[in-house]
This record gives C-alpha cells, sequence and structure tokens, in this order.
C-alpha cells in the first residue's frame, strides 16, 4: 500500500475519473477488452521479435551483442502501457525494455536495424541495440552506464514541472543498477523537486552473474522508497495487469503533483545478461521453475481466456500478426545499406557539423607537407 | 551619458548570467547553495530574488544529478546553468559529463544545451581539493567545449556565449582572478566568439601561449622581459581551449619563430603538450627553437604558501623560460 506523499501543491480533480493512486485495482478496473488484447499483442511483438533477432544473431547478422527479456515481457509491457502518449509523457528504457519501447512507438524495422548496424537505423550505425529514441518519440535511449538515465529523467520531468506541463516521465533501473551513486542521487534529486517521475525497479534476480543479495542488504528494493520520503509500492511484474495498474497509480499520482514513486517489480531474467553467457551461476531448475510456473505470457494467455473469453481465433490471429511485421521488418531491414564510412565524423557538435578528416584518410597531403614554409627554408646560408 | 563604470571578472560573469536570463526565460541555473545563499563565492547573488526558485534552483551535493538533469532538461529545450561549487568537484560528474552530456548529440541526435561553471585555479592557498584545474582531463572528450576566460569582459562575454550555444561548454572562472582584475564592460549585447583566442600584448621575438590566470603573470614577465633584457614577447590568451584556434596559435609562432606555453594546470597530460604538437604538425619549419613549457608541478597543489608557490607557475618562472627560448 502507498504511503501518501508529504505535503507539497493540492490534489488537482482527478485527471482519471474512478482512479484513485492509492486504490490497487483501481487503474486495471479501467482497462478495456480491447486494451487488455492489445497488452497480449505487445507482448507476443516483444518475444517474437526478440526470437527473430536471435537468429539473425546466430546467422552472424546481428553485429553487437543480443539482449533478451525473455520472461520480463510483462513489466515492460504493463509499465509503458500506463503512460499517455497524447500527454506526451516520456519513459527510458533499459536493456530489457524492448517492449516498452515497442509500445511508445519503436518499430521493428528500426530495432532489427539497429541491431544489424545498418545505415539506416535509428542510430545510424552509431550505436547499438535498443539505445535510441527522442523526447519527441516519447522515449529517451539510455546509455550503457547504469543508473545515469534516472538523473536524466529527473531533468526531463524537471522540465514539465517548471512549464507547469502536466506530462509524467518513467525512468526503469535494474537491481543492480540500484548500487550505482547516480540511482541515488537522481531519486533523491527528483524526491526534492517533486518532479512528476516514476522510477521502476525491474527485480529480475540478476544483474549479470550478480544475484541481488548480493547486491544489497535492504530486504526489498522498495524499501528504499522510505529512505528518499516517496511512496513505494511492490507488485508482481509477471503479471502484465498488475504491472499496469500500479504505474498507472502512480503515473497519476505523479501527474497530479503528487512527485516521485518507486515502484518494484518482481521478475525473472530467463536468459543470460546477453546472449553469450551460460547462466553457469544460476541453480539448477530454477529458470525451468520460471518458465512452467510463471511465465508471463502463458499466464496472461489463461487470464484472457478466463476473464475475457478470448477465442483461440482471436488469439491465434494476433500472433499471425506478429508474424507477418517481424517478416516484413527483416526484409526491409535485411536490405538496408551498411553506413558510408565518413558519416562518422558528422554531428558531435551543431557547430561543425562535421569534424575535419585524419589527414592520413583525407587523400591529401599530411598538415606538415601542406602549409607554406618559410622564404629560405632547408637552404644553409652559414 | 553617465561614465560606465569598471566591474569585477566575478560580477562580469553575475552580468552575463543575468542579462541570459532576462533575454531568454529557458535559461536557469542549478547548484548547491545558488539560490538564497547566491553560492559560495555570490557568483549568483540576487539572482533569486529576481527570477525566482523555479530559476535558481538549490539542489542536493549530486553533482552527478546536478548535471544529469540539465543534460535531460536541455533535451526539453531548457537552457539550464549547472554550478559546481568548486570545478574540483566536477569530476564527481565525470561520467555524466562524457558519457552521457558529450555524445548525446552523436550517437542519439538529441541536442543538450547546457554549461557547466565553477571556480578553479589555484594561487589562493586552497589546497588539494579547492584548487584544481581540470581542463585537460575533459580535453579528449569530442562533444564537449572548454572555454577559460582571463579578463572580466571575456568573462562576461564568454558566459553568454556559452549559454548560447548548442552544445555543453564548460565555463572555468579563475577565482584568483574573480575580485582582483575590473574592467569596463563593452556596450550592448556583448558576446566572445567560443573558440577564438585574443592578442592580449603584441611582440616580435617570442610568442607565449596561455589562458586563464596565468595570462596575467606571462603579461608581467612580458614588461620584465622588455625592461630588463629588451626581448619583445608576444602573449596569447587562448579564451577557448575546445576548440582551440589554431590559426591564432599559428600566426604567432609564424611571427615570432618561437613558443613558449605556459599554464597552470600540471604538465604530463596537460594542454602544453597538445599546443605543442598542434605547432610541431603546423608550423615546424617556422621554429628557430624547440616549444618549452612553463606549468606546474606534477603533484597534487599542496596547501601552505611556500609548497603552493613552489608548485605553480610564478612570472620569475617565465621570465626564465622565455629568456632560454629567445637565447637558444
Amino acid at each position: 500500500m502507498a504511503t501518501r506523499a508529504r505535503g507539497g501543491r493540492a490534489a488537482a480533480a482527478p485527471v482519471v475519473q474512478g482512479l484513485d493512486p492509492d486504490v490497487p485495482g483501481s487503474a486495471a478496473a479501467l482497462l478495456s477488452r480491447e486494451q487488455k488484447l492489445e497488452l497480449y499483442y505487445w507482448m507476443r511483438l516483444t518475444r517474437s521479435l526478440e526470437e527473430r533477432l536471435v537468429n539473425l544473431y546466430r546467422q552472424t547478422k546481428v553485429v553487437g551483442g543480443l539482449f533478451r527479456s525473455l520472461g520480463q515481457e510483462a513489466d515492460a509491457v504493463g509499465s509503458a502501457f500506463a503512460l499517455d502518449k497524447a500527454k506526451g509523457d516520456i519513459l527510458s528504457p533499459l536493456i530489457r525494455n524492448m517492449g516498452a519501447m515497442l509500445v511508445r512507438g519503436a518499430e521493428p524495422t528500426e530495432i532489427v536495424r539497429q541491431y544489424m548496424a545498418k545505415g539506416d537505423s535509428p542510430t545510424r550505425g552509431r550505436e547499438l541495440n535498443i539505445h535510441f529514441g527522442g523526447p519527441e518519440r516519447g522515449f529517451i535511449g539510455q546509455i550503457s552506464h547504469l543508473g545515469d538515465m534516472v538523473p536524466v529523467m529527473a531533468g526531463v520531468t524537471l522540465s514539465f514541472r517548471l512549464r507547469g506541463e502536466d506530462r509524467v516521465g518513467l525512468v526503469y533501473i535494474g537491481d543492480g543498477a540500484t548500487s550505482t551513486g547516480a540511482f541515488h542521487e537522481g531519486i533523491n534529486f527528483a524526491a526534492v523537486q517533486r518532479c512528476p517521475l516514476v522510477v521502476i525497479i525491474e527485480n529480475n534476480g540478476y544483474a549479470y552473474s550478480t544475484p541481488t543479495w548480493k547486491q544489497t542488504a535492504a530486504k526489498q528494493f522498495v524499501d528504499k522508497a522510505a529512505g528518499y520520503g516517496v511512496p513505494g509500492e511492490r507488485a508482481d511484474g509477471n503479471d502484465v495487469i498488475a504491472t499496469y495498474d500500479v504505474t498507472k497509480r502512480a503515473v497519476e499520482r505523479a501527474r497530479r503533483g503528487g512527485g516521485v514513486t518507486l515502484i518494484e517489480l518482481m521478475t525473472y531474467r530467463r536468459k543470460g545478461h546477453a546472449e553469450h553467457d551460460n547462466q553457469s551461476y544460476v541453480p539448477d531448475g530454477e529458470i525451468a521453475r520460471w518458465e512452467k510456473e510463471n511465465d508471463p505470457i502463458d499466464r496472461y494467455v489463461r487470464q484472457l481466456r478466463s476473464e475475457l473469453s478470448a477465442s483461440d481465433e482471436e488469439l491465434a490471429s494476433i500472433d499471425a500478426r506478429v508474424r507477418a511485421e517481424i517478416d516484413a521488418a527483416t526484409d526491409v531491414a535485411e536490405q538496408s545499406p551498411m553506413p558510408e564510412p565518413t558519416d562518422a565524423l558528422v554531428g558531435v557538435y551543431a557547430e561543425p557539423k562535421r569534424v575535419e578528416p585524419l589527414w592520413f584518410r583525407s587523400g591529401v597531403k599530411s598538415a606538415v607537407e601542406k602549409h607554406e614554409r618559410p622564404a629560405g627554408w632547408g637552404t644553409f646560408d652559414g | 551619458m553617465a561614465e560606465a563604470k569598471e566591474i569585477t571578472y566575478l560580477d562580469a560573469i553575475r552580468e552575463g548570467l543575468t542579462e541570459e536570463m532576462a533575454r531568454d526565460p529557458n535559461v536557469f541555473c542549478l547548484g548547491e547553495d545558488i539560490g538564497a545563499y547566491g553560492g559560495a563565492f555570490k557568483v549568483t547573488e540576487g539572482l533569486q530574488a529576481r527570477f525566482g526558485e523555479n530559476r535558481v534552483i538549490d539542489t542536493p551535493i549530486s553533482e552527478i544529478a546536478i548535471v544529469g538533469a540539465a543534460a535531460g532538461a536541455a533535451h526539453m529545450g531548457l537552457r539550464p546553468v549547472c554550478e559546481m561549487q568548486f570545478i574540483d568537484f566536477i569530476s564527481c560528474a565525470y561520467d555524466m559529463l562524457t558519457n552521457y552530456v558529450a555524445t548525446a548529440r552523436y550517437r542519439a541526435f538529441l541536442p543538450t544545451p547546457m554549461v557547466v561553471r565553477g571556480p578553479s585555479g589555484g594561487y589562493v592557498r586552497g589546497g588539494p581539493f579547492h584548487s584544481q584545474n581540470p581542463e585537460a582531463a575533459f580535453l579528449h572528450t569530442p562533444g564537449l567545449k572548454i572555454v577559460y576566460p582571463a579578463t572580466a569582459s571575456d568573462a562576461k562575454g564568454l558566459i553568454k556565449s556559452a549559454i548560447r550555444d548548442e552544445d555543453c561548454v564548460l565555463f572555468f572562472e579563475h577565482k584568483y582572478l574573480y575580485r582582483r582584475i575590473k574592467e569596463q564592460m563593452p556596450d550592448g549585447d556583448h558576446l566572445v566568439p567560443i573558440g577564438k583566442a585574443r592578442i592580449a600584448r603584441e611582440g616580435s621575438d617570442l610568442s607565449i601561449i596561455t589562458y586563464a590566470a596565468t595570462v596575467w603573470k606571462a603579461l608581467e614577465a612580458a614588461e620584465l622581459l622588455q625592461r630588463d633584457h629588451g626581448i619583445s614577447v608576444e602573449v596569447i590568451d587562448l579564451r577557448s581551449l575546445l576548440p582551440m584556434d589554431d590559426e591564432a596559435i599559428v600566426a604567432t609562432v609564424k611571427k615570432t619563430n618561437r613558443a613558449l606555453i605556459v599554464h597552470e594546470d600540471t604538465r604530463t597530460g596537460g594542454i602544453a603538450g597538445e599546443i605543442t604538437a598542434r605547432i610541431n604538425e603546423l608550423a615546424f619549419e617556422w621554429l628557430d627553437a624547440p616549444v618549452l613549457r612553463v606549468t606546474a608541478a606534477d603533484v597534487p597543489l599542496p596547501y601552505s604558501p611556500p609548497l603552493e608557490d613552489y608548485v605553480l607557475p610564478q612570472t620569475a618562472d617565465i621570465v626564465l623560460a622565455a629568456r632560454r627560448l629567445a637565447e637558444y
């Protein structure tokens, strides 16, 4: 149960009728059948697109590492679904939040191009995997230095507050990155400044090979909320509806001027840190148990069948749509060109737009050879 | 018309900040103790009273968050000016500046127009953690810009240009100069372009290339060299370190054929090495002597006056090195 945020401005009239940030379930209760089926689509798209990327990786068409979110699709999709596109909400994903980016409008084609280092990928081949985005798209790409996006999103949401906009930000952080200074400084800054920011700790059990009990002595990550003076909630990250509900309520709390909420989503990373990781550090049977008993898509399909009477045909047609989209994306991305090498020199600064090529790459004489020499240079007049 | 009065280097920075905040509602300041208190050196004194708490924000002691939040706000179109209470603490935000801010435009096409400013430099008995000149640590980070003014009018003109720049500018302020130098500000909207050096003194026998507080030591030395030894010294004040004004460096070397580089920062890996390499690449045949350096010794800056004075470049050191260079 959330604790009420301290002081601050008076809550405005409810932004969403019938939704009380402090009443669990009140957000999920407002989801339509269509929206619930959409959640299934996003989770299925996430999993199937990653499976396609694995194939491309094995064909050596993916240039860098490949990062999976197998078993974590619900937490990414359910939380991102809680943001409001029309209002201009912004999130910053982690490497296992491809699903969140898809929900916010990232295209499968872009993701495949990006993994394949293509010249028409969102970063024109400058960055890897799902490191891309921009405020106008509703998601800002992460960098590899974990924790850094918390202060950055504190600043993004500070701009919302300073300008009196009713926009909200969401930033994800892994269990491991809660140990960074950037996480601490960022959430503390955002809390003090009452930024409209939702901070989601995805507790998936491991940071690379390090289990959570070697990461923190805290019993649960949500306990850290008290230290920052912000409401904290913990939810089942493998339950897409619960994830949506807890995030949506935090989003509305932020939109009403309630500042930061810290959410811990409990999930499990079924694949290694990246595709190369053999997970030798995982106790026997642990992965199989999560796969069998707690797969977020299997769970949600059961729920859709029992609660919405979703039919086999209905779900199969979504699966077919997903397959077709991924096939099309792969075809397009495979045809994409690799970048022009000299594009590497463009865009470090606004001005100059392009840095000078190194002389040994420029096809001209070196700086030493090309400049004029003083009169009499090289002569001996002694 | 009333005679315009002279103002200090510190007041000039405040005047530049004030003008930019008045001109552009997107400009705001954030940092430790900068609001009601006005900052450790009072650079932001009076700004919160004039512009309000939303535009002069007191932050927790969190350099990562100050710089990171500035970056996020800058992505959204604001123009943050971060104060590091002492520039020594910029190292706490090194990751955020070099990995996040400096790469943002290149890797993600994210504009990050922001300024990080703070009191820098020694000669003030500040000891190892209140005297640093960490500019070289950022010089080899593509994506950042670095300026380090030596005069009051340049301080004003450069802070204004830095705030208007589309990229992140590190603005080093020399605290020894804060209240020691005064100048009448040029009229109007005074902007000094980033990337342009200044000839602080014309001369013909040798060039001293320097920046920040040592510009004044170089000028003192030039005066002594002329008076006592008949050596005519040209002094180049770089003002901007990144981008660096290669044209001005080459021009002075072609003119005097002898270059002495002076900086207050330590020697190894210091900016003098980079300037030497550029002279080597761009004007080697014009040299009549090897490029020499006068810098601090390679030690953390000690507190006690005899120790600090021994470590930092002094006017006498510059005179001695310049005479060697002239005689070579």
